[in-house]
């Protein structure tokens, strides 16, 4: 598999506080990574610096490289890095004044996208991918916020997938979920990746294992190991890692 | 209020609303010309400072640099606070000489041909300056609560826009702004209502004419500024109690528009996040 998106010893900083510490990581095409480790160890640090979000925040700096397809992406227009690599945010955040059609339609919107057949096409496909289509098809003028939670969040990757990313972001997607709404976007991930690179950040290694074929363990902004997830679970090569997955610590 | 104008309410009945004339001498009061007045000047404030006031406030909580942000805001702020007889000083220190040496002419000499911006200019006293003055006072207010509105937008809109590949300025537009939106209507119907009933800074500049000519260039007056005008000097329970209906016609009026903006920012919103384009 060629390396869809990697980072080259990528710091990131708040102010002067470092969140992540030379990490190198790639990140393989149309495979699902994802990324573990205790709360505050930078793996939502680091996936926001995946698709520039990160600098957004004030005073937010990185240092180091970030590659895709072997450009370096802080060489590029941050506009267009982000319709290359779509994000999934922790809590569903659909345009809460939009119908469903109007929050998937949005991105292609935003791209001049007008004529009425194209963005009905893109959201039929988009919801459809998002496992959404049965749901909301009877009311697709209907206000998105009124979804439930679960539903709001496979808007979210519906919104995310209908400007055609090569990769997508998810940032703790499930954890403001139930079981059952959670297996649907779990199902939904490992359906994504005939299509898509996707990286997962995830404080669940369960979820991990069922979704993901590599996984990443970071520890206090350092990135300890990176192997096939069922290696990296059942024979880890560092003892930081091995301490992690069977409890003793996070 | 109905006690107060009971002397005039049932004798002049609608004419009260209707009539042009406004004359104590023989005891005949139509207050149309104020009403126009007041609506008027209200209306040209918001034109002027709703654009601006929205403006300033998007370049302050989405653009500015952060150093910049809390001192203008502030300065802001504090314009909100200021009495407003202290803006009707500056409007005839500051403005009046400047409409009349220079925007007034100019307006009158490009667009004299209209009857909208004819006529004498009343020595820079007019319906025009006192919606400029207007503007001025009520842009802060706007300004000020649709700052707040912005800055309540959950900072995962605006996140979520710029993860759809959208530039600073559409993620304001599709994120932000329609996120605030029944906010900033607030705002404008806040200054909309300080604009209706002020009177202080409008009788210093209207050019206190109790006619409504037609002309925005032309002096006139509002309700609330007649009021000011001429209680002190209103004798006879008859005037008295003409000056009286006045205020209960410009309570009407401020409920009336109000309700209207609501109904118009209701239909807005909600009709918006069913059907509305971004």
């Amino acid at each position: 598999m060629p390396t869809k998106l990697e980072t080259v010893q990528l710091s990131a900083f708040y102010a002067k506080k470092e969140a992540i510490h030379e990490v190198s990581l790639a990140f393989p095409e149309k495979t699902v990574t994802a990324i573990i480790g205790p709360s505050g160890c930078g793996k939502s640090t680091l996936i926001r610096c995946l698709n520039r979000m990160h600098e957004v925040t004030p005073k937010a700096t990185t240092t180091g490289e970030i590659r895709l397809d072997g450009e370096e992406i802080h060489a590029l227009d941050p506009v267009s890095v982000r319709r290359r690599i779509g994000m999934v945010f922790q809590k569903a955040n659909p345009f809460p004044t939009m119908s469903v059609y109007q929050n998937v339609s949005a991105g292609l919107r935003l791209n001049g996208v007008r004529h009425r057949k194209e963005l009905d096409a893109a959201v039929v496909r988009s919801l459809k991918q998002a496992a959404l289509w049965d749901e909301v098809k009877d009311n697709l003028d209907g206000p998105g916020i009124r979804l439930s939670g679960g539903q709001q969040q496979r808007l979210c990757i519906a919104r995310a997938l209908a400007v055609e990313p090569e990769v997508i972001l998810m940032d703790e997607p499930c954890s403001a979920l139930d079981p059952i709404a959670t297996a649907k976007i779990e199902d939904l991930i490992f359906d994504l990746r005939q299509n898509y690179t996707v990286v997962i950040v995830t404080h669940n290694m369960q979820q991990a294992a069922r979704v993901a074929e590599f996984t990443a363990f970071m520890y206090l902004g350092k990135l300890i190991e990176i192997d096939r997830t069922q290696k990296l679970f059942e024979n880890p090569a560092e003892k930081l890692t091995e301490g992690y997955i069977t409890g003793r610590f996070g | 209020m109905f006690t107060g104008a009971s002397p005039s309410l049932p004798r002049f009945g609608l004419r009260f609303l209707f009539g042009v004339v406004w004359d104590p001498v023989h005891g005949i009061f139509g207050v149309a010309p104020e009403i126009l007045g007041t609506l008027v000047t209200s209306g040209i404030a918001l034109l002027i400072s709703v654009p601006l006031s929205i403006g300033a406030a998007i370049f302050l909580s989405e653009h500015a640099p952060a150093w910049l942000r809390d001192p203008v805001g502030y300065v802001i702020e504090l314009l909100a606070a200021v009495p407003s007889v202290v803006f009707g000083f500056w409007g005839l220190a500051v403005l009046v000489p400047l409409m009349q040496g220079s925007v007034d002419p100019w307006l009158q000499s490009a667009f004299g041909w209209s009857p909208l911006l004819g006529g004498p200019n009343g020595g820079g006293r007019n319906i025009l300056t006192a919606s400029v003055v207007l503007a001025v006072m009520v842009t802060p207010t706007i300004s000020a609560v649709t700052r707040e509105s912005l800055a309540a937008v959950p900072r995962d809109q605006r996140e979520a826009a710029l993860s759809l590949g959208a530039t600073r300025w559409e993620a304001t537009r599709l994120a932000v702004l329609r996120y605030a939106r029944t906010g900033i209507f607030g705002g404008i119907i806040l200054g909309l209502g300080r604009a209706l009933g002020e009177t202080m800074a409008v009788t210093m500049t209207i050019g206190n004419k109790n006619a409504f000519s037609g002309s925005l260039i032309s002096p006139g007056q509002t309700m609330s500024s007649l009021i000011a005008n001429e209680f002190t000097e209103a004798t006879g329970k008859l005037y008295v109690s003409a000056l009286v209906e006045i205020g209960l016609v410009l309570l009407l009026v401020t409920l009336l528009v109000n309700i209207v903006a609501r109904l118009l920012v209701w239909r807005v919103v909600r009709g918006g996040a069913v059907a509305g384009g971004a």
